[in-house]
């Protein structure tokens, strides 16, 4: 189906409907799941129905999403609050394909600890919704509430097991440092306002650009905290403390879910932030850079340190979180598409480990250490053979999708001459092979402790189509990535970095409330 | 111009005494009446800065719809009884002090500044839009136009945390 689509005038209603159709789409579906909901709650199939309706909705919205990406569908001039290009599209893709494996793996695990809340996949729905707003927002009204709309949700999801201590000690400490984070983010958009008059991302960069505010304290200061603020949701180091206690007490696909869906839409809100309105100003490179070094040294020597399965997962995805903003801080054009490159591959791999240690545990993930699981390979061949998958390619084993996007965030990095900052990247993956690699050699060199030590481990016929969905898009990306990273180039250049300072900038518009 | 300083003094002191004993009464419902009181004078202050709508719908709203409900929760928790003071320990009310004071200072340090030059509206454009599209339509009019997409997103904000309140809080659900 062929329409143009080329210059959508977002002030007119029809095409505004048009180019907000995915968020559109979604929320019908959030709003036909919580009817259905309403309706039908008190039995095992009415929470099955609620998750294929949430599954239907998630499709649609994806369908639609196809649709504006194939028709390149582009907003003409300057858009205002929503964004219309390739990087919102494939970032969309990301957070429905996210939700739709979160949603195969609830099934199951959902039935299996008589959690009879239908409500999750309302508020799982809602939580995507913002993550997609969050991608899309072009200005940083919207991008506050996108953001808050997702935490809302998933603060709930994390306590919605309210029989369990940690889970409940994991939903309020992360409701409150969530809210503390969004206060400094709220401060950092009150200063940024303040010294340009403007929320809009494309005003920001051209009043930067204009005025010369390169070095204006107020404009710095506010930069600063909303980098604060993106720190704690991204769980970047020194503002990762919450991220081990919250991932370790929360069910866990939710936890596979904040992992990778939620990290993934405040890095793609960042991106886009720091690109368009922020891309004239130099002093952030320096600031992500130093979070970069910290985030991946620190996150990679406290995860040697944990015995338990899902707190080593904890730190092993504030580690990647660092890797990520190695790509964020390369800042070029081969930097953004590695950066969404590495986006995929990252929720691939550890969507698919975390569907693997809720199979693995009943009634508390949390106790699985990483000796529980040896003897895997013997009784459950295919089970370690995923979980193994998983592991190398978190590593960035060459021939599994991490290794192609670690290699590419290398190659940006060395490209945009941050040479030291792709060295200690190389060092801190070395240093995580201690504690990826003994999760493979428990699986397969040491003997099962008893005889029916794995008895227990069911993942469902779901369960498993998700796994080996995300193995085997592991395994395809790392030898044929070209597709991805083409889509990736596209969507990555998509977004429009504010050009450098220049006297001939054009004159700053007043802001869009003016008119 | 005296007596409109003379009012806007009289409620800014009255907003800030009673958001002061707001804070400091032990008793639950007497901070929500204090409460009430600096709402009010907020919305005189509103008054004054030629934003009748918003003074009327801070009263209905704020003082009046969301305060009730606040003294509902109160005796409904039953929470009326005065409880141990928020404030623990000389460490407490040290820091305390200490932020406030850097608070004071800012403000100290604030008085003579000038907002930057983007910020600045000329002087009279409020009366004149307003002269142009009412009282109402000079709020109504950005809202679902220039800002209808986060006013939806605020009201699906609101569901979602209705939604998570109810899941997170129903005895039986």
């Amino acid at each position: 189906m062929n329409v143009d689509l080329s210059a959508l005038d977002l002030s007119r209603s029809g095409d505004l409907l048009v180019a907000l159709a995915p968020e559109l789409l979604l929320t019908l579906a959030a709003l036909v799941v919580l009817l259905v909901v309403a309706w039908r709650h008190r039995t095992p199939q009415d929470l099955r129905r609620a998750g294929w309706v949430t599954l239907a909705g998630l499709g649609v919205a994806a369908l639609a999403t196809w649709f504006l990406w194939w028709n390149v569908a582009r907003a003409s001039g300057i858009a205002a609050m929503i964004a219309v290009d390739d990087f919102r599209f494939v970032a969309d893709w990301l957070f429905l394909g996210t939700a739709a494996l979160t949603v195969l793996v609830s099934f199951r695990y959902l039935e299996r600890e008589e959690l009879w809340a239908p409500e999750y996949y309302v508020l799982l729905l809602f939580a995507t919704l913002g993550m997609t707003l969050m991608a899309g927002a072009e200005d940083l009204m919207v991008l506050f509430l996108g953001l808050e709309l997702m935490s809302v949700s998933v603060y709930v999801l994390a306590g919605i097991n309210r029989r369990s201590a940690p889970a409940a000690e994991a939903a309020l400490k992360y409701f409150l440092l969530g809210a503390f984070a969004s206060g400094f983010l709220l401060y950092g958009i009150a200063l940024v306002y303040g010294a340009t008059a403007t929320t809009n991302f494309t005003l920001i960069g051209v009043q930067v650009a204009t005025l010369g505010l390169q070095h204006d304290t107020m404009l710095l200061l506010g930069l600063g905290l909303l980098l604060v603020g993106f720190g704690f949701k991204v769980a970047a180091v020194p503002f990762h403390m919450w991220a081990p206690d919250v991932y370790d007490g929360s069910p866990t696909p939710v936890t596979g879910y904040m992992a990778t869906a939620v990290k993934a839409a405040a890095f793609a809100a960042l991106f886009r932030l720091l690109g368009e309105a922020f891309g004239a100003v130099p002093a952030w490179r320096e600031i992500v850079w130093w979070l970069a070094v910290a985030t991946m040294v620190v996150g990679n020597l406290i995860a040697l340190a944990q015995r338990s399965f899902k707190r080593m997962l904890a730190y092993s995805s504030i580690a990647h979180a660092g890797y990520l903003l190695v790509a964020v801080a390369a800042g070029t054009a081969a930097g953004s598409a590695a950066f969404v490159f590495y986006l995929v591959a990252y929720t691939l791999m550890t969507v698919a480990a975390f569907a693997l240690l809720a199979a693995k545990g009943t009634g508390g993930e949390r106790d699985v250490a990483i000796d529980d699981l040896a003897g895997l390979a013997q009784r459950r061949p295919w089970l370690a053979f995923a979980l193994a998958v998983c592991m190398l390619s978190l590593l960035g084993f060459p021939g599994t999708a991490g290794f192609i996007g670690k290699w590419y965030i290398l190659v940006a990095a060395v490209a945009a001459g941050q040479g030291l900052l792709a060295a200690i990247l190389v060092l801190a993956s070395v240093i995580s092979a201690g504690y990826y690699l003994p999760v493979i050699m428990a699986m397969y060199m040491k003997p099962e402790p008893g005889e029916q030590a794995h008895a227990g481990m069911q993942l469902g016929p779901l369960g498993n189509a998700v796994v080996a969905v995300s193995v085997a898009g592991l395994l395809f990306f790392g030898v044929r990535p070209n597709r991805l990273l083409e889509i990736a180039r596209t969507s990555g250049a998509s977004v429009r970095v504010a050009p450098a300072v220049s006297s001939s900038a054009p004159p700053a518009a007043r802001d869009a409330s003016g008119r | 111009m005296p007596g409109t300083l003379v009012i806007f003094w009289g409620f800014a002191g009255l907003a800030l005494a009673s958001a002061l004993l707001c804070i400091t009464r032990r008793s639950a419902v007497a901070s929500a009446l204090w409460l009430v009181v600096t709402l009010f004078a907020l919305a005189a202050l509103f008054v004054l800065l030629d934003a009748q709508f918003i003074a009327v719908l801070q009263v209905l709203v704020y003082a009046g719809a969301i305060m009730v409900l606040f003294l509902f929760v109160i005796m409904l928790l039953n929470l009326g009884r005065p409880g141990p003071s928020d404030v623990k320990g000389p460490l407490g009310v040290g820091t305390a002090c200490l932020l406030g004071g850097v608070l004071l200072f800012q403000l100290w340090i604030l008085r003579k500044a000038v907002p930057s030059a983007p910020i600045q509206l000329p002087p009279g454009s409020m009366a004149r839009l307003q002269q142009e599209q009412g009282l109402v339509g000079a709020i109504a009019r950005p809202l679902f136009d220039t800002y209808l997409i986060p006013f939806e997103i605020t009201s699906l904000l609101l569901l979602a945390a209705i939604v998570g309140a109810v899941v997170l809080a129903k005895r039986k659900l």
